[in-house]
């Protein structure tokens, strides 16, 4: 008997809170991250890093590591040289490209550098062994700070490159100087975003099995780009790409720290085909401070000018990017991210930015969640309240002076952007009416009478989302997915995008049970296996949904038309709908299922002309434009006076990304996003000491906020849709960090405006604070 | 040199020679195979890898598996019973208080512990409870408003 | 994440573990929360561990001769939820709830973090305001040392090798008194930038008792003698606070870390020490 699929009452799915459908199997413990796989024969690597931030390798003795029972294999970098260096997928013009191994040869550029492993049967033996191997070093000078760096005199990251300058990058876009040249105010500011360790609460890690019978390997890693990794780590262990296998299994947060190759991953490649046995290794929390990449690490000079009535003709930015010793995958594209979006949502036209990217002895930088969006917002959300408190204007007003109109819309930005859509006003308005801004302002001035430190921030943000159109990225920007309806009607979806959190095998069930008509439990989404998935892109830069969802929306259309045919077939019809599950001869209002239908296509008695049996289709779908999301942020503070200590009070977050697909995990996008967006305002910074020595290298020195750290966020949308795509979403994986950190230290700014403070560097220690209370505002 | 432990876990009792340096967290995992428990730091700070341990929630990577000889041990695996989501975490569906989900088992086994004890935390409290678990998806939010829930549905 | 290997021993009694540790080569396993994590990054790597959970005479709380006796072994949980000590020395149960985390509070035992002897802990805090005292058990018999000649330096006390702790006695708060312990977090780890922990009694309406006990700003948890003099005989308002609280810091070498320099961790040092003692002072009848 065919099964039947009914759904008579068409209510759709798209915008309702639908309950996500990867939760069973995390709440009840059952899921499997790379850490839970077990293999027969299975082996377990230890990796040796560098104590030292700079050194030569004189020698490295493995013999007794070797010799301890259970050891089967030490590699060192000698061993391991001829596999393809760690590649680096950004090119600039000039760009200097330091060749990066995959275990270090004869020199260490960073503290935690891996210089040899051990693989044994048992990670307790693998670990014991590890200790027993000697490496003679010659410390050499190290530099960690990027002006330190590119300083007269500073220690050469790289010998080859005395000044440790990878890049210099200049773009412009209409008459900066002319701009310069009309401003009644110009106002300059240094304004740094520090370096920020990205912490998943899963570390790396990858399990590696060779199939010597079928030439073929598998790797199992814990990455946002199955596809891309599979094509590099390929070209770098020298195998055909189609013997090569990615499986990104549960992945346990990756916020850009994933979307990346790392040695690793080829160094248990290497590994598995030398011993012939699986291999896994697993990051340990210290190995992932010291070794996966970081985030931001930019010190800005930023120059605004503007007329005295609030409206901003140019800006100018100086960027010097800490890039870290190597460049990982994107490191030396991301500080070209931030000069995109100077502009922000403002209308002015004429920016000139200069980056130069410094070579440091520090684990490299590269994407992390909102990737040089975050710290481009930072500084014009920093400058805009600059110049508010500068002509004694109110922070709402002079944003709303200059926002883009929304008639203005396509808006071709001063840095080559075609801005989509957007109404910037209206989440601002929302977000003040929310907060009761009158209210709060007559509070505040209250509250400074009493002699309290209150204040109040706003920002306004704009982010570049769905990375992206294809020319504008490293790697290709479309995406892809496979739709098949099996024999007895049940759906599976396959997409190209590699989810870890953010829930399309719930949102993409629901925009393929909308299209199709059927119950949401007869959808399946599967991803993250090379072997099982089309070629894709990947789950990054707000994408997964914004380009991912088209590319579903467009198979879904594709197979429509050809379950129509054979509905038609079926019923006998020239003439047939199909809604709700149901094809419909809309002569005879005969029906059949979709079952009936992709049964049909499957078993093949008949076809209908030109149509060949079964039911799948595939697209891949090209974004002719990036999104925009934008909103308004409003965060409340009061700052202790006597400790420094900042508390908020509100959290105001209207976000705008465009069409909500489920509401409840826009929501949770938003609610993560701020917390490390508020996690760099206020707490987190990776420390390195003259020497190159990582000192916030544990959770005990680094803090991601805790749950009594975090306030309630009370978080609200407006609905834009994107004419970009025909879901008419944008994307809102970066929108909560993007918007966050400006809003807050703008708020702690007004809060000691009154001392006279103008700027403040994040995190906002107590401190930091404290220090410039005591100092009379004096930071 | 290996001892004889004898744990009951989820309600059965095994027995296993095991190092005395093996710890908790590695024996559950690698010994017994539940993996729902995860290790997410080496310093006791993040709280994935959070079991009870005789009624008691406790990091299992600060704990060797010899401690635990002749205790009973529950990890998220054993919360359900039979086949019935424990009301923590049916509120953690329902709240959407989970994303990538590495967090989750040991998040809701510490709010379980808080439940145990305080059937009805404030926000502060809650807070307060969930502080040795750290999620670095949700921003907490929804984890508060499930454990909320979770508690009006269990004095219910 | 792995530990060096070592033996395992789980003695029954004090006269058995103290056989064990003789040799001075073992190291004394309580709640583990201090010694695995350094087990683990290999920053220790005792050859023999001695589990003192089995032990008997470790455990239990009570009250004789005017004082609490806390079994060695008794978790922070067991402390803060006790209702003896809730009732009769309020002061421990507060502080003994403001240590780490839930998970920490259900293993960590109070001899275990005693002897750690972290400059930053919080129970040290309180013992010194308590002017509590260690019991100690070794082959030649027990002995009972104040905390003050206990704490000894920065991970440092005065147990000497073959010793146990056995259970730290605090004495039991006469009605009236006020207590309070304040701490500054050190936000990633939870440990104290500084704690203040006080206790306030008042007679006639001036301040006749008064013991503060400060962690995390020195090499070790110390009394503030310069503090508790310039409080007694005082009514305790604002400004009586603000000139004790002054001197909290006075000859402390203060520590400096990423987390807060020597000058800021001073400063917090008065401004929590006030507060606690104006919380204190709230509470005194």
């Amino acid at each position: 008997m065919t099964p039947t699929i009914t759904r008579t009452k068409a209510e759709p799915l798209i915008g309702k809170r639908v309950k996500r459908r990867e939760d069973p199997r995390l709440i009840t413990g059952t899921a499997t991250y790379v850490d839970d796989i077990q293999m027969p024969g299975m082996h377990h690597a230890c990796i040796i890093r560098s104590p030292h931030a700079a050194a030569r390798i004189r020698g490295i003795n493995v013999s007794a590591a070797k010799e301890t029972p259970g050891v089967v294999a030490v590699f060192t970098g000698e061993d391991a040289k001829g596999v393809g260096p760690v590649p680096c997928g950004a090119s600039l013009p000039g760009l200097r490209v330091p060749h990066h191994y995959i275990l270090a040869l004869d020199r260490v550029y960073f503290a935690g550098h891996p210089v040899a492993v051990v693989v044994a049967t048992d990670k307790y033996i693998a670990r014991d062994a590890a200790d027993l191997v000697e490496v003679d070093y010659e410390e050499l000078p190290a530099v960690a700070d990027p002006e330190k760096a590119i300083a007269e005199g500073a220690p050469a990251v790289h010998p080859e490159w005395p000044d440790n300058v990878a890049f210099n990058f200049h773009q412009e876009g209409g008459d900066v100087n002319q701009a310069f040249a009309e401003a009644e105010v110009v106002l300059k500011q240094r304004i740094t975003s520090q370096r920020l360790i990205p912490t998943p609460m899963e570390t790396r890690g990858v399990v590696a099995e060779w199939k010597s019978g079928d030439k073929s390997l598998t790797v199992y890693s814990s990455t946002q780009i199955p596809h891309l990794l599979r094509t590099l780590l390929a070209g770098m262990l020298g195998l055909p790409e189609h013997k090569t296998r990615v499986v990104t299994p549960e992945v346990g947060g990756g916020f850009g720290c994933k979307l990346n190759v790392y040695a690793e991953e080829a160094l248990m490649g290497f590994v598995a085909m030398k011993i012939g046995k699986p291999v896994k290794w697993i990051e340990s929390r210290r190995e992932n401070y010291l070794c996966t990449i970081h985030g931001r690490g930019h010190v800005d000079y930023f120059e605004i000018a503007a007329k005295r009535d609030g409206t901003i003709l140019g800006l100018k930015l100086k960027l010097i990017q800490d890039l870290g010793a190597y460049h990982q995958l994107l490191t030396p594209a991301i500080p070209t991210l931030s000069v995109l979006m100077m502009p922000g949502l403002y209308r002015f036209r004429n920016i000139s930015a200069d980056i130069v990217g410094a070579f440091t002895n520090c684990v490299p930088t590269d994407a992390y969640r909102g990737a040089g969006r975050p710290e481009a917002t930072h500084g014009i959300e920093r400058m805009v309240d600059i110049l508010a408190a500068e002509l004694n204007m109110d922070p709402a007003e002079i944003r709303m002076k200059n926002f883009i109109k929304p008639d203005e819309f396509p808006f071709a930005t001063a840095t080559g952007l075609t801005y989509d859509s957007g109404e910037y006003d209206k989440p601002l308005r929302h977000a003040l009416e929310v907060a009761g801004y009158q209210k709060l302002r007559a509070e505040q001035a209250q509250a400074r009478t009493d002699g309290r430190l209150m204040g109040i921030g706003l920002s306004t943000y704009g982010e570049i989302c769905a990375f992206g159109p294809s020319p504008a990225t490293p790697a290709g920007g479309w995406e892809s997915a496979t739709v098949k309806i099996e024999p007895s009607g049940k759906v599976t979806v396959m997409t190209g995008a590699s989810p870890h959190g953010q829930g399309e095998e719930t949102t993409f069930a629901q925009i393929a049970a909308d299209e199709l008509g059927v119950d949401i439990d007869d959808v399946v989404v599967l991803h993250g296996d090379t072997a099982v998935v089309q070629y894709g892109i990947g789950t990054f830069g707000s994408r997964g949904t914004a380009v991912g969802g088209p590319a579903l929306y467009y198979a879904l259309q594709e197979l429509k038309v050809k379950i129509k045919k054979f509905g038609a077939m079926l019923l006998d019809s020239d003439d047939v709908s199909f809604e709700d599950g149901v094809c419909t001869c809309n002569h005879s209002g005969r029906t059949c299922t979709l079952a009936e239908v992709s049964g049909a296509a499957h078993r093949a008695m008949k076809l209908p002309p030109d149509t060949p049996p079964g039911m799948q289709a595939t697209y891949f779908w090209e974004p002719p434009n990036f999104t925009f999301p934008f909103g308004a942020h409003l965060v409340v503070t009061e700052v202790d006076r006597d400790t420094g200590q900042i508390q908020i009070k509100r959290y105001v977050a209207v976000d705008d990304c465009g069409r909500i697909i489920n509401p409840m995990i826009v929501d949770g996008q938003v609610h993560g996003g701020v917390a490390q967006g508020l996690g760099q305002a206020l707490y987190e910074q990776a420390v390195y000491d003259e020497n190159g020595q990582l000192l916030s290298g544990e959770l005990t020195d680094y803090a991601i906020p805790k749950a009594t750290m975090m306030p309630w966020i009370e978080s609200a949308h407006t609905e834009t849709p994107s004419p970009v795509n025909p879901l008419g979403v944008k994307g809102v994986g970066e929108a909560g960090t993007i918007g966050c950190s400006p809003a807050v230290v703008n708020s702690v700014v007004d809060a000691l405006s009154g001392l006279g403070v103008r700027h403040l560097d994040m995190p906002l220690t107590p401190e930091k604070i404290w220090a410039v209370i005591q100092k009379g505002g004096q930071a | 040199m290996k001892r004889q432990i004898s744990v009951t876990i989820n309600g059965r009792t095994r027995t296993d020679e095991v190092e005395p340096r093996l710890l908790l967290i590695h024996y559950l995992r690698e010994v017994c195979g539940l993996t729902g428990p995860h290790i997410g730091c080496e310093t006791s700070l993040c709280g994935a890898c959070t079991v009870e341990f005789n009624g008691q929630a406790i990091k299992s990577c600060t704990m060797f598996a010899v401690q635990a000889d002749g205790g009973r041990v529950t990890t998220i695996e054993g919360l359900a019973s039979n086949g019935t989501l424990h009301p923590v975490q049916e509120a953690f569906w329902e709240e959407h208080a989970l994303q990538c989900g590495f967090c989750t088992p040991g998040m809701i086994m510490a709010a379980k512990q808080l439940l145990d004890r305080n059937p009805a935390p404030d926000d502060p409290e809650i807070r307060h409870g969930i502080e040795g678990n750290l999620c670095r998806c949700t921003g907490y939010q929804n984890i508060v408003a499930a454990v909320r829930s979770a508690a009006a549905k269990m004095s219910a | 994440m792995i530990a060096q290997d070592f033996n395992y021993s789980t003695p029954a009694t004090i006269e058995e573990a103290l056989g064990l540790i003789s040799g001075g080569e073992a190291k004394l396993l309580a709640g583990g929360m201090s010694l695995i994590p350094l087990m683990k990054l290999r920053l220790a790597a005792p050859g023999h561990v001695v589990d003192l959970s089995r032990v008997a005479g470790l455990s239990g709380i009570s009250e004789a001769g005017g004082a609490i006796r806390v079994g060695a072994m008794m978790t922070h949980y067991e402390v803060e939820s006790s209702a003896l000590v809730r009732a009769r020395c309020t002061l421990l149960a507060e502080t003994a709830a403001m240590i780490g985390d839930v998970q920490v509070r259900n293993r960590g035992t109070m001899g275990g973090a005693v002897a750690h002897a972290d400059p930053s802990a919080d129970y040290p805090a309180a013992l010194q305001a308590l002017e509590a005292r260690v019991t100690i058990a070794g082959a030649a018999g027990t002995r009972v040392v104040s905390v003050d000649e206990f704490f000894v330096d920065t991970f440092t006390t005065g147990l000497e090798p073959g010793e146990i702790i056995t259970g730290i006695e605090v004495p039991v708060e006469p009605e009236g008194t006020g207590v309070s312990y304040q701490k500054m977090l050190q936000p990633a780890s939870g440990f104290a930038i500084v704690g203040v922990a006080v206790r306030i009694r008042k007679e006639g309406g001036v301040i006749s008792f008064a013991r503060v006990g400060v962690t995390g700003l020195g090499s070790r948890a110390y009394r503030a003698a310069g503090v508790e003099e310039r409080l007694a005989g005082t009514a305790g308002s604002a400004s009586d606070i603000a000139n004790a609280a002054a001197v909290i810091a006075d000859g402390i070498d203060a520590n400096s870390d990423i987390h807060a320099s020597a000058a800021y961790r001073a400063q917090m040092a008065r401004v929590f020490g006030a507060r606690a003692i104006q919380a204190a002072v709230n509470r005194a009848a």
